[in-house]
């Protein structure tokens, strides 16, 4: 018997009504050996030890749709696959290795790339522009940001970083970063069923946020975003927090005048499931790209509500493997077919997971050069300032 | 079957390592320890013994560098007790000096099977399995890939040679074996379980029980070789750069 | 006790009954130290039925062989224990052993029951006015330990730090047959066979040369090239993420953060751009090689030597220069 679990989780789903809406727009529902239907079926019956055997917890990427749809408002999400992969944790199953890799990684230093947490600013050295450290600023900061780990340590985000800190220079923005003391806000360890190293990371940065005195979080993640808004408060810590989009988008008429330089290309938007479905927010992206002159901004098939995950979320960062040997294609090869539709030359995205997604989607279809891809971050940056080249 | 395992804490390599103002060892400041990744694959190891054969698995290590977390982890993963050896200066002791430490306890609790890595970066005078195989006078293997208990009370190894060719190898016990990989990848141990017997498990102490030092080499100087933030690029047609690439392949040993 | 001669001993080495390349280096470094420590050079060979392997070895003044039945296949205690009877009399200023699954475990072993001091994973050895200074190497080459030794000590050398040729010899050297300790008969340690690796499938975290190919090799058909030079270097073929997607080598093959992370002692990468989750797999590699068309690769920041090039150029070519060497 596999699944002795303590947690009572399963009564949160007495009101499921076994429609077959979420397996149905599940994404990968069609490769599971269980659909989220099924197994919410199989747990009210005592029967979970078969979904633990099968590879099915580990092919969610948290997009929220069936969350999103189901009628009976279950939290399919953030309960049910986390608490699928604790019970197989918990029940001496391994997860995959990359998994693994990530999970330690996080518990020993902070960050699933297993770099050393002195590194984590790094990324300041080529933004051009100072990135105050708030432990050395000792005073109250109008924005703390929130970078989180890949804008710090994945060398294609960093540069979305560092547009980033150009940005709020440009603005005059009053901010300060965490520096080395950052760890990662747990988002997708928490969806990979480690509720552990989520616990002890919430500890961690409730310690750390006490510590400091800023107006309000602006974080570049929609994943560190989605546990703070929504997690966070359930555990006793709310904290003002917002995505770079909100932020830039509320003061729009100050961003206006600056983006002198336009940009003359057809830029197309992909909604990222945690600002989207997790959040509601599809505008705010939208007027921060319209704001750029010379832009023309076209709409994919499959927007806002119904937008299809690029399949990094979730801890699908560290499920490729997993989910290519089941599936046979990738979520994001499968997205990036909409976007060439468009006809745009600019994918614009604003979750970090999605640029290299993207942009290895662009090779592995034999796309490569028919467009690019972006964050929003850098599309503005390269308009504020008098840039040469878009950089390749 | 008593099994010891034995965890060695190294320098965490993730950081950057950085040499103290005499230039004969490393600046502990931000150094950070981590346990020694063949010491992982002994006690992964020891548990699939212990899963197979009811054998009981204790955890040793000398008191320095985050020592308890790894007997906390170990316990987290299944092994029946943890002891910690101390005091010890911190950084540790050389290999001889922890073979030694070790040793004094392990004659005070003997077990039928010590297990440990058979070597760790850091090793410089000794890897540590095989000179606790001489200090105690116990049959000795290592550069292992599986240990299995045989019907007799003795154990089958499989010790590791270049090519995935290995010797299997009959010894009784009570021995010594070196591990490089245990069967399967170290298990992986939820945090909320490690949390939990952090909380609730006690790791017991035994005294340091320091012995006279052997003669050992001297540390003349410890140093960073030249780093290469870049590739040195060979130049030419594809011939010379072929021939060169040759030389530097023959220089290194690895043409055989 | 022992009083150390100025002798170098060289632990002879020799699976598959044919000397060890390595030990070969081990003897041409050591004909050159115990010129200068003013001692003889002996190359110590412990099995069963191996005289005629004395014929090889005549870059040392003098082989002390003891051939016994129990000595054939290696064990730690029998060829230790072996070892200190032989030093019973007198120890060599230095006994050098191949930093290998054989001499790891005989020098650590041997260092403990002697005792003698040891020092592991050297890379160099000088003798300055009759002190002998070697250099280690630490946390996967990080770090270099430069060490006096005092009086006789047990090193193990790492693979490739002195060249063969030096220890090759076209004659033999005089050979002292001594007799083994009593109680090896009895040694409780047996080798019960040689478990040869399957065919199929290889597990390329233990292989120690590695051929990677990435999305530049363009067709399956192209594999054979790599596959030719692995054979050639002993080595395995492996892939970046794409190749394998493309299903054309299995996932075991696979380099990165979604498959395995290796270490061996070279890495060959062929076509592989070096995105970072391919760096992940691989980065900690000893040496790495990378041969690309395109000069702005990420791969080369990483590799330790770079060819921009057409790898359908410069393998094939690099091949052919292979062969020769291996010929000579």
């Amino acid at each position: 018997m596999l699944s002795a679990s303590p947690r009572p989780w399963q009564h949160e789903f007495n009101p499921c009504i076994q429609c077959g809406i979420c397996g149905g727009s599940c994404p990968l529902g069609h490769v599971m050996d269980h659909t989220p239907r099924r197994v919410i079926h199989l747990a009210k019956e005592g029967l979970l030890d078969e979904v633990l055997r099968t590879t099915t917890p580990w092919l969610c990427v948290s997009c929220y749709t069936c969350a999103a749809r189901c009628p009976s408002g279950l939290k399919i999400t953030d309960l049910l696959f986390p608490a699928l992969r604790d019970a197989a944790l918990t029940a001496g199953l391994q997860p995959p290795s990359e998994v693994k890799r990530a999970l330690d990684n996080t518990y020993r230093y902070g960050n699933p790339f297993g770099e050393g947490p002195r590194k984590r600013l790094e990324w300041a050295k080529g933004a051009g522009v100072s990135v105050p450290v708030i432990s050395q600023v000792k005073r109250r900061v109008d924005v703390l940001w929130i970078v989180e780990c890949y804008p710090a340590y994945h060398p294609r985000n960093q540069r979305q970083a560092q547009a980033m800190a150009r940005l709020f220079h440009a603005l005059g923005v009053d901010f300060a970063v965490l520096g080395p003391e950052e760890h990662c806000i747990g988002d997708c360890e928490r969806l990979a069923g480690e509720h552990g190293l989520f616990e002890s990371l919430v500890e961690y940065n409730a310690g750390l946020l006490e510590r400091y005195e800023y107006g309000e979080i602006v974080t570049s993640d929609p994943h560190a975003m989605n546990s703070l808004k929504r997690v966070y408060p359930a555990m006793g810590h709310r904290y003002p927090t917002v995505h770079y989009v909100e932020y830039l988008a509320r003061h729009l008429e100050t961003l206006r005048p600056l983006l002198r330089r336009p940009l003359r290309a057809r830029v197309t938007y992909h909604d990222n499931c945690c600002l989207g479905r997790a959040c509601g927010i599809y505008e705010a992206p939208r007027d921060l790209l319209r704001a750029i002159p010379g832009v023309a901004l076209v709409e994919m098939p499959f927007t806002r509500e119904t937008s299809l995950c690029c399949g990094g979320g979730g801890a699908g960062m560290w499920l490729d493997t997993t989910i290519w040997q089941a599936a046979h294609e990738r979520l994001s090869d499968r997205r990036i077919a909409h976007a060439l539709a468009t006809g745009a030359d600019i994918l614009a995205v604003s979750c970090p997971f999605e640029t290299s997604r993207f942009e290895d989607a662009l090779k592995s279809t034999g796309n490569d050069g028919r467009l690019v891809v972006r964050d929003i971050l850098e599309l503005l940056d390269e308009s504020v300032a008098a840039r040469s080249e878009v950089q390749a | 079957m008593k099994i010891a395992v034995l965890l060695t804490m190294v320098p965490d390599l993730v950081e950057e390592l950085e040499i103290d103002p005499s230039g004969t060892a490393l600046d502990t400041q931000w150094l950070r320890y981590v346990l020694s990744e063949s010491d992982d694959h002994a006690l992964e190891q020891a548990l699939l013994l212990k899963d197979r054969h009811s054998a009981s698995v204790t955890a040793l290590a000398l008191d320095y560098g985050d020592a308890e977390q790894a007997l906390f982890t170990a316990l987290a993963k299944g092994a029946d007790a943890a002891i910690k050896i101390a005091p010890v200066p911190p950084g540790g002791p050389n290999r001889r000096g922890a073979a030694a430490l070790f040793a004094e306890v392990l004659r005070r609790q003997p077990a039928d099977l010590i297990l440990t890595g058979v070597q760790a970066t850091n090793d410089l005078d000794g890897h540590l399995p095989g000179l606790l195989g001489g200090l105690l006078d116990l049959r000795y293997v290592g550069v292992t890939r599986s240990v299995e208990a045989s019907a007799d009370g003795g154990l089958v190894v499989q010790k590791e040679y270049p090519g995935g060719v290995a010797a299997e190898i009959s010894l009784p016990t009570p021995a010594v074996i070196g591990v490089i990989s245990a069967p399967q990848p170290p298990r992986y141990v939820p945090v909320a379980r490690i949390r939990e017997v952090t909380k609730t498990r006690m790791v017991g102490v035994e005294a340091a029980i320091a012995v006279d030092p052997q003669p050992a080499a001297v540390i003349r100087r410890l140093y960073k070789p030249e780093p290469a933030g870049h590739a040195t690029m060979l130049t030419g047609p594809p011939e010379q750069m072929a021939q060169e690439l040759a030389a530097i392949l023959e220089g290194r040993g690895l043409l055989r | 006790m022992n009083t150390p001669s100025q002798d170098v001993w060289v632990y002879v080495e020799h699976p598959n009954g044919v000397v060890a390349p390595h030990t070969y280096e081990l003897l041409g470094k050591g004909r050159d130290l115990a010129q200068a420590l003013g001692g003889r050079l002996v190359a110590v060979l412990l099995g069963h039925d191996v005289a005629s392997l004395a014929q090889t070895l005549g870059t040392a003044d003098l082989v002390l062989s003891v051939d016994h039945q129990r000595l054939a296949s290696f064990t730690p205690d029998a060829h230790a224990r072996t070892v200190r009877a032989l030093g019973e009399s007198a120890m060599p200023r230095l006994l050098l052993c191949g930093a290998t699954s054989a001499g790891i475990d005989l020098a650590s072993l041997l260092s403990a029951l002697v005792p003698v001091p040891m020092v592991v994973n050297v890379r160099a050895i000088e003798v300055e006015g009759g002190r002998v200074i070697t250099t280690s190497q630490l946390c996967g080459g990080k770090l270099l330990c430069e060490m006096e030794l005092t009086g006789c000590t047990v090193l193990t050398v790492l693979a490739g730090a002195f060249p063969a040729e030096a220890g090759f010899a076209t004659r033999g050297a005089p050979v002292e047959s001594m007799a083994a300790p009593a109680a090896l008969d009895q040694a409780p340690v047996h080798v019960l066979r040689l478990i040869e690796p399957a065919g199929e499938d290889v597990d390329i975290t233990r292989v120690s040369i590695l051929i990677a190919v990435g999305r530049g090799i363009q067709r399956k058909e192209n594999l054979q090239l790599a596959e030719e030079l692995a054979g050639l270097l002993a080595g395995a073929v492996c892939a970046s993420r794409p190749v394998i997607d493309q299903g054309w080598l299995p996932l075991s093959r696979q380099v990165g953060k979604s498959g395995m992370v290796v270490k061996p002692a070279l890495y060959l990468a062929l076509g592989i751009s070096g995105a970072p989750e391919h760096l992940e797999g691989m980065r900690n590699a000893e040496l790495i090689v990378a041969v690309n068309t395109d000069a702005g690769a990420p791969i080369f920041n990483v590799a330790h030597y770079g060819v921009v090039g057409d790898m359908f150029e410069v393998i094939p070519a690099l091949m052919a220069q292979l062969r020769e060497r291996k010929a000579a």
